[in-house]
C-alpha cells in the first residue's frame, strides 16, 4: 500500500512502541535476574544497577533446578523423537498413497489434538497409578508423543505434498526400494521441514504444564512444574525466580526464533503456509 | 471399441510393472498403522474410561464405596450451584481473550505488513510472549508486574501519586485475561500476517488507483480475503483457551472464591482436591462436548479450505 512518508514514519514508530511494550515484561524479567534481591525491590524501579550473576549461580546450582531441567530435556527429546519416528512414515504414506480412508484419518487425527486435556486427565491419572507410570519419564513421554503426533503427521504431510510429483515418479520407474525412496525424499528434500517440525514438537513438549503437573510428583517433574512452585514465594526471591524463569525459557525461545517461518504452518496443522 | 483395445494392450504391456507397484503400494499403505494404533490407545481408551467413570460413584478417599450409579452424576454436577458460574467464567474468559487478541493481532499484522527498518527484529520480539512457558508468564506477571506492594505496575502508579492497585485481588478476571491476551496476541498476529502476505498486491494497487480509501480497501478487499484465516485462528485459539489451566493455577488458583475458576480448573479441583472421580468425569464429559462443538466448526472450515485449494 502507498502511504505518504510522514504517516509511514508515524506507523513505524507506533510499531516500535507496541513491540517494545509487548516485549517489555520479558526484558524486565531478564534484567531482574541480574539484579541483587534488594535492587529487584527498589522503588522507584531501576534500570541502572550493578549487575550480578549470583542469582543465576543461586537458582541454577544451589537448588535442584538442574534435576527438573534434565527431566524436561529427557521428556522433550524422547517424545519428539518417538513422534517423528511414528509420524513421518505415516505422513509419507498419507501424502503419496492416499486411500478412501485418508481424509477421515486426517480429520480424526485433528480431533484428537483438539481433545481438551481435562477430558482424559482423570482416567490417565488412574491408569498411570495402576500401571505405575505416574511420576515417570516414560509416562509423560507417551502423553507428549500423542500430543505431538497429529502435528507431525499434518505438517510433514504438507511438506511431502510440496515435493514435485515428477521426482517421485522418476524414482518409482527406476524401481527404487521403499527405504531408498523414503530416505532420498525425507532426508534430501524435506529436511528443513523435518527440522521445523521437530522444533515445534520441542516447544510444545517443553512448555506443557497440565499433564506434567497432574501426572508427576518429584522424580519426573519438568521445569514447568518447578517454576509453578514460585506462585507462593511472593515477594521473596524475585531475582532468583527471574533467573530460573529465564533459564527455563531460553532454549525454546531460541528454537522458536529459528522456527518462526514455520511457526504458522505448525500452529495451524499445515493449513496456513 | 478401439479405445478398449488400446487400453487392453497398454495394460498387457504394463501388467508386470503394475503387479509390483501394487504390492509396493500395499506395503506403503501400512506405514501409518503404528502411529494410528498408538493414537487410538493413548487417546481413545482414556476417553472411554472417562465415560465409564462418569457412571460411577467413586471417591478415591472412600474407595470401598465405589459403585455404579448410572447417569446420576450428570444432573448432580449440573445442579451444583457453582457449575453455572464455572461455565460462564469459561465462556467469558474465552470470548474476551479471543476478541481482544483478534483486534490486537489484526492491528499488529497490519502494522507488520509494511516494509520498515528492523521489521524482522520487531516480529521476533512480538512473537516471544507466545514462546514463553505459561507458568513462567504467570509467575512473572503475578510477582514482578502485578505484586501490589513492589510490582512494576504498583510502582508506576505510586510514581504518579496514585494508590497502588492490587490487580489479582480486586480484578482477578481482568488480570487473568490480560496475561492470556499477552501470550496469545502473537498467535493471532502470525496467522493474520500470513493471510495478509498471501494477498495479491496488484489487486490492492488497482483498488487504490481507482481511488478507494484505506478503510474501503480494508473492508471490501482485505477483510474478505482474511476471512478464512480469521476463522482458523479464532477456532484454534478458542480450543486452547477453553482448556487454560497453568495461568489460573499459578495466579489466582481459581479465586477469590470461584471468580476465576474455569472448567479445567474446576475439574482439576473435583478430581485432585476432592478426589471425586465420578463427578470429575461427568464434568469432563461436559467439557468434551463443549470442545466438540468448536471442533465440528473447525473441521468444516478446514474442509472448505481444502476444497478451495483444490479448485484453485
Amino acid at each position: 500500500m502507498r502511504i505518504d512518508k510522514r504517516t509511514g514514519f508515524g506507523l513505524t514508530i507506533t510499531t516500535y512502541l507496541i513491540a517494545f511494550l509487548m516485549f517489555f515484561p520479558i526484558l524486565w524479567m531478564v534484567l531482574t535476574s541480574f539484579k541483587t534481591e534488594a535492587d529487584a525491590f527498589a522503588f522507584p524501579p531501576t534500570l541502572f544497577f550493578q549487575p550480578t550473576l549470583s542469582n543465576w549461580q543461586n537458582a541454577l546450582f544451589d537448588t535442584n533446578f538442574t534435576e527438573f531441567l534434565v527431566n524436561t530435556a529427557i521428556i522433550t527429546l524422547a517424545s519428539t523423537g518417538v513422534a517423528l519416528l511414528l509420524g513421518v512414515p505415516a505422513a509419507y504414506a498419507l501424502a503419496y498413497y492416499p486411500t478412501k480412508r485418508t481424509d477421515f484419518t486426517l480429520m480424526w487425527l485433528i480431533s484428537t489434538r483438539m481433545l481438551p486435556p481435562v477430558g482424559v486427565i482423570v482416567p490417565l491419572f488412574v491408569i498411570f497409578r495402576d500401571l505405575q507410570l505416574r511420576d515417570t519419564h516414560l509416562g509423560l513421554i507417551i502423553i507428549y508423543t500423542a500430543m505431538n503426533l497429529p502435528l507431525v503427521i499434518w505438517m510433514m504431510r504438507s511438506f511431502f505434498l510440496d515435493v514435485p510429483y515428477e521426482i517421485l515418479e522418476a524414482g518409482r520407474i527406476d524401481g527404487v526400494s521403499l527405504w531408498q525412496e523414503f530416505y532420498y525424499i525425507v532426508v534430501r528434500l524435506v529436511a528443513p521441514g523435518l527440522f521445523a517440525t521437530a522444533l515445534l514438537c520441542t516447544i510444545f513438549a517443553w512448555n506443557e504444564f497440565f499433564f506434567a503437573f497432574n501426572l508427576t510428583v518429584t522424580n519426573a517433574a519438568p521445569v514447568s512444574v518447578y517454576i509453578s512452585s514460585f506462585k507462593t514465594a511472593e515477594g521473596l526471591f524475585w531475582a532468583k525466580m527471574s533467573a530460573a524463569a529465564t533459564a527455563s525459557v531460553l532454549p525454546v525461545v531460541i528454537a522458536g526464533w529459528f522456527a518462526q517461518r514455520q511457526l504458522v504452518k505448525g500452529l495451524t496443522m499445515g493449513a496456513v503456509k | 471399441m478401439s479405445e478398449t483395445l488400446s487400453l487392453t494392450t497398454k495394460r498387457d504391456q504394463q501388467n508386470e510393472a503394475t503387479q509390483a507397484t501394487k504390492r509396493a503400494h500395499y506395503s506403503r499403505r501400512l506405514l501409518p498403522i503404528p502411529a494410528l494404533i498408538f493414537m487410538v490407545v493413548v487417546t481413545q481408551i482414556p476417553l472411554l474410561f472417562t465415560l465409564g467413570f462418569s457412571l460411577e460413584r467413586w471417591n478415591l478417599l472412600r474407595p470401598t464405596r465405589r459403585g455404579f450409579v448410572g447417569l446420576a452424576n450428570y444432573p448432580a454436577v449440573l445442579t451444583n450451584p457453582s457449575f453455572v458460574t464455572i461455565v460462564l467464567n469459561t465462556l467469558f474468559l474465552t470470548l474476551n481473550v479471543v476478541l481482544i487478541t483478534l483486534a490486537l493481532g489484526m492491528i499488529l499484522a497490519l502494522l507488520l505488513n509494511r516494509d520498515f527498518y528492523g521489521r524482522n527484529i520487531v516480529r521476533t520480539m512480538l512473537i516471544t510472549p507466545f514462546l514463553i512457558m505459561p507458568t513462567v508468564s504467570a509467575v512473572l506477571w503475578k510477582n514482578v508486574l502485578f505484586n501490589p506492594a513492589f510490582g512494576l505496575l504498583a510502582s508506576l502508579f505510586a510514581i504518579f501519586g496514585l494508590p497502588r492497585p492490587d490487580m489479582l485481588a480486586h480484578h482477578p478476571m481482568v488480570s487473568v485475561i490480560t496475561i492470556i491476551v499477552w501470550q496469545w496476541t502473537p498467535f493471532m498476529m502470525l496467522i493474520l500476517l500470513a493471510g495478509l502476505q498471501s494477498l495479491d498486491n496488484e489487486q490492492l494497487e488497482a483498488a487504490q488507483m481507482d481511488g478507494a480509501s484505506g478503510w474501503l480497501v480494508f473492508r471490501f478487499l482485505v477483510l474478505p480475503h482474511l476471512q478464512r484465516y480469521i476463522e482458523l485462528a479464532v477456532l484454534m485459539e478458542t480450543l486452547f483457551i477453553l482448556s487454560v489451566f497453568g495461568e489460573i493455577f499459578v495466579t489466582t488458583s481459581g479465586g477469590p472464591g470461584i471468580q476465576t475458576t474455569n472448567l479445567s480448573f474446576g475439574i482439576y479441583q473435583e478430581a485432585f482436591q476432592r478426589w471425586d472421580i465420578g463427578q470429575a468425569s461427568a464434568l469432563s464429559v461436559y467439557a468434551i462436548i463443549l470442545a466438540n462443538i468448536v471442533v465440528l466448526l473447525f473441521v468444516r472450515v478446514l474442509r472448505r479450505g481444502q476444497e478451495k485449494a483444490v479448485l484453485a
